[in-house]
């Protein structure tokens, strides 16, 4: 029996990944198993067969290929149009640094066996052996910063949560991810859930929180599928529950499923719809490692935060540390999408420009026709022209530039886009998805869709692209939160690089 | 256990398919709520239908990485192949939704057909999905 690997993650899946396997599965000799995705996406399916050399990959397959594929002697690696080669070796892969990710598309996710053989559960040991205040340390040293998007340290949000008294204290895991453009979440969750379940264990142990929540988005059945599996299987394991691993100390884990909402990743809308109400943003203070779910300290962290946990307890701070540039520690997974010829993930350390990401990763356009624009961190990231590119993706350099990092989605566009209706687009999205609680962005938001439609039709678009960016001005300025707040650097950005677009 | 309305609306909609109006005050009062608090939370989420879907259930993606992938051109071809507008319910038949971005960003336009998510979906590769029944294997 030979393994062959083809991926389970639903974005292989969307483009036939089943019907691959199935193909596969009909050959006696093939001992078939569903990993997660490698993360190069364009590929998929990609499948892999061990061989003696190691992995070898083949890709984009289709289930009309697999006999001629067999013939080709793909049980031995052999060769054929499709084989792209020794996967570890493929440029894609082997310019990155995975270490978040260093399993995903590895193993059988819900393989417990395959992931402690993989490195897994060695943080849980370490954070086990050290005391709670120690583990923070670390996390805090390691200079591990929020993926989700605000990238507020992690271990500062820890020290709060650790050092409020409480008699019960909570883990939330967010897992929305709503940005548009973003996927890194779901693909660790479908291909290395328990990385996840392990970091929100380690934060329960170091802060004293006995209780975590997973919040995901009802847009990712398989996502919910794994790690409703994942979670059972870690507690039959003795991973969750009164005694962790043997620790004598108690983590109960529950998943929660959303029901679309993009306002509900905000933390504190996530924490309202968690206890069951409208997902409306709470003013602060109190933020939510002081009186978060049920008033109680809670820590709220995103997937990749958290999965990030375990490397750093397993291989120490300083290692972690010691990659990235500046205040951008690690590594960061970024996300690769829309018109682009090479799409997927590219774990690495912060530093990389958007012109290494979407030229040499990503080869360009899908089109073929010339980059215009660049969507750089979700709906509320800001875009760059063609001409900009050689920004590097951290969060200080970004910062700088007017952009944002946020969760790591980076879009391209070809020279067919109309950046007027893309920033038509980011206003109407924010109307849509507003909460409602404050003007400026309930109001506002409606207000700039009409705007922009006058703006494109109108005589005089100079006194209508003031009025627009007056309104811009008070949504960032007035909004309790970034929805409301950050709909302005799409918009913005939009009309001062492709003013050509308005009419201006 | 904390906050059980979502879970339970969640449920009540994943078996019928929507909530409907009668289910609420029973709702309301199995969990201790009021039924404007219900009410409320039924119609801030964006999932929560309450009227019936059609049979099949078609959820486009409209959100950037897709658009920049022809998303426009597919969007108006599901509603011109499915008789039905976005937002729209035609005849019991066919719902289509709009839905902003199922994380498969790599592999635009996407769509969803029934809970099934697809990738790389051209008009042409659309009406084979329509036109096939629903897969019988959810692995
Ligand atoms: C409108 C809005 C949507 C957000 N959506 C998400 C999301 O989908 N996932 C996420 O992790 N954070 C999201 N955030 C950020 C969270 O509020 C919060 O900063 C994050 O969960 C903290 O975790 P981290 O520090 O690990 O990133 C969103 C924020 C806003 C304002
Ligand atoms: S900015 Fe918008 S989403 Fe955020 S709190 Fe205000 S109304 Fe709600
Ligand atoms: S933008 Fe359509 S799937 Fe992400």
């Amino acid at each position: 029996m030979t393994r062959v690997y083809v991926p389970r993650d639903a974005a292989a899946r969307s483009v036939g990944a089943d019907a691959v396997a199935r193909a596969l599965a009909a050959d006696p000799r093939v001992q078939l198993v569903r990993n997660g995705s490698r993360g190069l996406l364009w590929l998929e399916p990609m499948i892999e067969v061990e061989t003696a050399a190691g992995r070898v990959a083949y890709g984009p397959v289709a289930a009309a290929d697999v006999p001629a594929l067999l013939a080709a002697g793909l049980l031995d690696g052999g060769d054929h149009p499709l084989r792209l080669g020794l996967t570890e070796a493929l440029p894609y892969l082997a310019r990155q640094t995975r270490l978040t990710f260093a399993r995903c598309g590895v193993i059988d996710p819900l393989d417990l066996d395959a992931y402690r053989a993989h490195g897994g559960m060695r943080g849980l040991a370490a954070a086990i052996a050290l005391a709670p205040a120690e583990v923070v340390a670390q996390v805090t040293r390691s200079g591990l910063r929020g993926r989700g998007g605000a990238a507020f340290p992690a271990g500062v949000k820890w020290q709060t949560v650790l050092d409020t008294p409480a008699p019960q204290k909570y883990v939330v895991c967010n897992a929305d991810e709503g940005d548009s453009g973003t996927f890194s979440d779901r693909m660790l969750m479908e291909g290395d859930p328990f990385v996840l379940i392990e970091g929100m264990i380690i934060a329960g142990l170091a802060v004293g929180a006995t209780r975590g929540f997973i919040y995901l988005r009802s847009e990712y059945p398989d996502a919910a599928r794994t790690l409703g599996e994942a979670i059972a299987r870690a507690a039959a394991a003795g991973y969750l529950g009164d005694d962790v691993a043997g620790s004598g100390r108690a983590f109960h884990l529950e998943l929660r499923i959303g029901a679309g909402s993009y306002v509900c990743g905000e933390e504190t809308a996530l924490l309202e719809s968690l206890e069951g109400k409208r997902g409306v943003v709470r003013p602060r203070p109190p933020v939510p490692a002081v009186a978060g779910l049920l008033g109680a300290p809670t820590i709220v962290n995103n997937v990749g935060t958290l999965a990030s946990v375990p490397v750093i307890l397993d291989r120490g701070a300083d290692a972690y540390a010691a990659l990235g540039v500046g205040r951008s520690r690690g590594t960061i997974a970024f996300q690769l999408g829309g018109n682009v010829a090479r799409g997927g993930l590219v774990e690495a350390p912060p530093g990389l420009t958007v012109r290494e990401l979407v030229h040499d990763f990503g080869g360009g356009t899908a089109s073929g026709r010339p980059v215009r624009a660049v969507q750089v961190g979700g709906p509320l990231g800001a875009y760059l022209p063609a001409s900009a590119l050689d920004v590097a993706l951290d969060y200080e350099a970004l910062a700088a530039r007017g952009a944002l990092l946020g969760h790591g989605g980076v879009v391209v566009f070809d020279d067919t886009v109309d950046m007027a209706k893309m920033a038509r687009f980011a206003l109407e999205f924010c109307a849509i998805e507003s909460c409602g609680k404050c003007t400026p962005c309930r109001i506002g938001a409606r207000r700039g869709v009409e705007l922009v439609d006058q703006l494109v039709k109108s005589k005089r678009p100079a006194d209508e692209a003031a009025v627009l960016r007056e309104l811009c001005d008070t949504m960032t300025h007035a909004s309790l939160c970034a929805l409301g707040g950050m709909t302005a650097y799409p918009v913005e950005s939009a009309l001062r690089h492709f003013p050509e677009d308005f009419g201006l | 256990m904390v906050g059980p309305l979502l879970p339970v609306l969640n449920e009540v909609q994943s078996e019928l398919g929507y909530i409907p109006e009668h289910a609420i005050p029973r709702i309301a009062a199995a969990l201790n709520l009021s039924r404007a608090e219900v009410h409320g939370v039924v119609s801030f989420y964006h999932d929560y239908r309450t009227r019936p879907p059609g049979r099949r259930v078609v959820k486009v993606c409209r959100a950037e990485a897709c658009q920049a992938m022809g998303g426009d051109a597919l969007a108006a071809h599901v509603e011109a192949r499915l008789g039905c507008a976005i937002g729209e319910t035609r005849d019991d038949e066919v719902t289509v939704d709009a839905a902003y971005c199922f994380g498969n960003c790599a592999c635009a336009p996407a769509v969803m057909i029934d809970g099934a998510l697809h990738g790389r979906v051209t008009p042409a590769r659309f009406d084979e999905l329509v036109g096939a029944p629903a897969e019988e294997e959810r692995s």
